[in-house]
């Protein structure tokens, strides 16, 4: 192998400049970047203070400089809402307008109630009774097939408009479990609890039954009923079926006829639209329990 | 690095190419499939095919807003994609198989930029003459006869342009309804861009791109050198024969020359510009219209046709050593093509046995599980389920539920009082299902009870099912 020599390249052959420096004999050219990459760079420029200019772009403390074409994802969104909004304007009237009882008659309300009701339901509803509707001690279940104020169409349909026991409405679903521990003796309240404990062929003491017998019908039966069925007027819970919104152990019981119940629900009317309730009264009453 | 010359420039200009007219088989098979491309591709959209009132009757149709797929009496649903998917690969390893095979037999005949360069051409030649004409044209000055040819050249070039993107939208939609809103300026923006875009680069492809497409554009080129071995037939030149080349003059020495005459007629006649007598090289598209020049001037000299020809490396011994080269199709079936051809079989059998497998009702089933089950007041134990039954038929037809388990479990349907649901034509009907269990019975207590739901067209009867699963309430 022959050394490759040393010498630096001939001046006068050369056409590209190179930086100045020699080491060991090494030099370096100087090659620009290409024009068009330069150009393309200070194209970047000026585009990015321009960008800087018209949109969004320093961060403050509590916001970012605005931008003077009053670009805003904000302001977007909104608009986005409206559009929807006009655009189902048509719609949401004539839901608004239609019976509850015949929404299902149309196939286009029909469809629309249960999508729309989905969504009013995600947003309003799901706090208490569950992503799925199923609730939770206190919180009814709207799956099954107990309701308190009525399952059909038009009574889930009064329910969510006017609430239970919403102070704000005149028209709201009344009804009281009272704190028996104030009226009954201690051992009136352990026979009653036992008298319903009954009910689902439970084990009970049989004595106590017949004592709580009397109990129940001197004092549950004008809303239980005679036969402690419930009564929906009133939203007195069937006290002989599987479903116990508070609990069904003799413990549970125990509490709700000592201290009483009064969950509340808000009168939705003053939150939604006449065709937001009907949509999402559509939609529970097709989750399964609607009668 | 001891040389510095001038830094090479990042551009160089095109070097015009003028391919001059030629006659032979070759060229004759390349109008044959020019004819044919082209008239399936601008016939297609407009066949008509009956599939009944609610669908369409465009025999082969993309419906991306309503997602089918349609090719005469096969309907592809997005689920099918896989389909498409398949004849994909089929049509990649059916590349591989011909260029294994016979090397770019694609570029040189069926690629859609050899096609319409070739279309283009021949415009180019009908306009202005043939190479001689035209490379005089070129270099004359603007003046008005260049002027009037050269519009001439480019309206034509754009009618085609334009009529190019514009069949491509209909595969689309309805041809002869969007045919109408196109000329009626009231079709959807979106066909007039792609007509547009299609339009623009079928232009300036075709027209004054050309063989650059294919050496700087397209990737092909490069991956097909990795699929050519020796035993590939491709369109090379007989050196052996030919050299040394010289030109027949009166009187010359004619002694110890070969075949080639270097009359140039196979560069004059290659769109490429290059030279086939150079070897085998990346701009070669293996359009064997050489060939046919070539043959065309032995036959008038009086030596066997040949000299340039679909000839692969392996012959080269034999040929030099005076033997005929082996049998073309020792060429083609060979262990690698006869892989290539067994797995494009393969897909291509697979999908035909996937296609007419396929049932025609489709029923899915996702449980709902939140939550898993639902109490009811007598006790019993209730799951929900969304069940989804796709009609692929162009008529409303009724779906009947029913349900197969070891136990008492009653099936119901939200909204209906039988177990009979009305499926629109070509739609998915979404069904809120109820299975329930009797209480005390084992599946309300058990927590996993396998079940199948059935679903039956009752029209023709034939049945899908689905397997679940029952959530009962443990105890």
């Amino acid at each position: 192998m022959t050394k490759a020599p040393r010498k630096a390249p001939k001046k006068e052959q050369k056409q590209v400049e190179t930086t100045g420096h020699s080491w060991d004999g090494i030099e370096e050219y100087n090659n620009p970047l290409p024009r068009w990459w330069l150009w393309t760079f200070y194209g970047c420029i000026v585009f990015a203070l321009g960008y800087m200019v018209a949109y969004p772009a320093w961060p403050l403390l509590d916001r970012a400089t605005p931008g003077v074409l009053g670009f805003s994802t904000r302001a977007d969104v909104e608009k986005e809402i409206k559009r929807f909004e006009e655009i189902n304007a048509g719609i949401e009237k004539k839901l608004a307008e239609t019976d509850i009882t015949e929404v299902a008659q149309d196939p286009e309300l029909k469809h629309y109630a249960s999508q729309a009701g989905a969504a009013v339901f995600r947003t309003w509803c799901i706090q208490c009774h569950g992503a799925g509707g199923q609730g939770a001690k206190g919180f009814p279940n709207l799956l099954d097939d107990e309701w308190l104020w009525g399952g059909d169409i038009e009574n889930i349909h009064t329910t969510i408009t006017h609430g239970v026991r919403s102070e704000a409405d005149d028209e709201t679903r009344t009804g009281e479990m009272p704190a028996w521990a104030d009226v009954l003796e201690p051992d009136e309240l352990l026979a009653v609890v036992e008298y319903v404990l009954s009910f689902n062929q439970r084990d009970a003491n049989a004595k106590l039954v017949e004592a709580g017998k009397v109990v129940f019908e001197d004092n549950c039966s004008g809303c239980h009923g005679e036969d402690a069925k419930g009564n929906i007027d009133v939203g007195a819970p069937n006290l002989t079926n599987a479903i116990w919104l508070y609990g069904g152990t003799r413990e549970d019981i125990m509490e709700t006829v000592s201290h009483g119940r009064g969950g509340v629900m808000p009168n939705w009317n003053a939150r939604l639209s006449e065709a937001d309730i009907k949509a999402v009264a559509f939609y529970v009453h097709g989750l399964g329990g609607g009668q | 690095m001891s040389s510095t010359d001038s830094a090479p420039k990042l551009y160089e200009a095109r070097e015009p190419v003028f391919p001059r007219r030629v006659r032979g088989r070759f060229r004759t098979l390349k109008w044959i499939v020019m004819a044919v491309a082209l008239g399936v591709y601008y016939i297609t959209p407009w066949i008509r095919w009956d599939r009944g009132p609610n669908l369409p009757d465009q025999a082969v149709l993309i419906d991306l807003a309503n997602r089918r797929f349609y090719f005469f009496m096969i309907e592809i649903w997005p689920h099918e994609f896989y389909f498409v998917a398949g004849l994909l690969i089929m049509a990649g390893l059916g590349l591989f198989l011909f260029t294994s095979a016979l090397g770019r037999v694609w570029c040189g005949y069926a690629c859609p930029q050899t096609v319409w360069t070739d279309l283009y051409i021949l415009v180019e030649r009908w306009i202005e003459g043939d190479r001689n004409a035209r490379i005089r044209l070129w270099r004359s000055p603007w003046n008005l006869k260049k002027i009037r040819l050269r519009l001439f050249k480019w309206t034509v070039w754009l009618l085609i342009a334009v009529a190019t993107g514009g069949a491509w939208v209909f595969y689309f939609t309805d041809a002869p309804t969007l045919l109408h809103n196109l000329l009626s300026g009231t079709a959807h923006p979106v066909a007039y861009t792609t007509i547009f875009v299609l339009t623009a680069t079928t232009f300036t492809f075709g027209g004054f791109m050309r063989e650059q497409v294919c050496i700087y554009m397209c990737p092909w080129p490069r991956i097909q050198a990795a699929m050519m071995d020796e035993d590939t037939l491709t369109v090379g030149y007989r050196h052996w024969r030919g050299e040394p080349r010289g030109k027949r003059r009166k009187g010359a020495d004619v002694e110890g020359l070969g075949d080639c005459i270097d009359c140039n007629a196979c560069v004059n006649v290659c769109p490429m510009g290059i030279d086939i007598r150079d070897g085998q090289q990346l701009e070669c598209i293996t359009c064997a219209l050489c060939i046919d020049a070539c043959d065309d001037v032995m036959e008038k000299i009086g030596k066997p046709r040949g000299l340039i020809d679909y000839l692969a490396l392996s012959d080269e011994p034999l040929e030099r050593a005076g033997n005929p080269p082996r049998p073309v199709w020792k060429h083609i079936f060979r262990l690698r093509t006869m892989i290539y051809t067994a797995l494009w079989a393969a897909v291509g059998l697979a999908l035909v046995v996937a296609l007419f497998m396929r049932s025609e009702i489709d029923i899915r089933v996702s449980p709902v599980r939140n939550p898993t089950y639902v109490m009811l007041s007598d006790g019993s134990v209730r799951n929900t389920y969304d069940v989804r039954l796709r009609n692929m038929h162009g008529e409303d037809r009724d779906f009947a539920l029913s349900l197969k388990a070891d136990e008492p479990l009653k099936l119901s349907i939200e909204g209906e009082d039988d177990l009979i649901v009305n499926v629109p034509a070509d739609t998915t009907g979404q069904l809120r299902v109820y299975v329930t269990a009797p209480p005390d019975s084992p599946a309300a207590h058990r927590e996993r009870t396998p079940i199948r739901i059935w679903v039956e067209d009752m029209k023709n009867h034939v049945r899908d099912y689905k397997d679940t699963i029952f959530n009962g309430k443990p105890q």
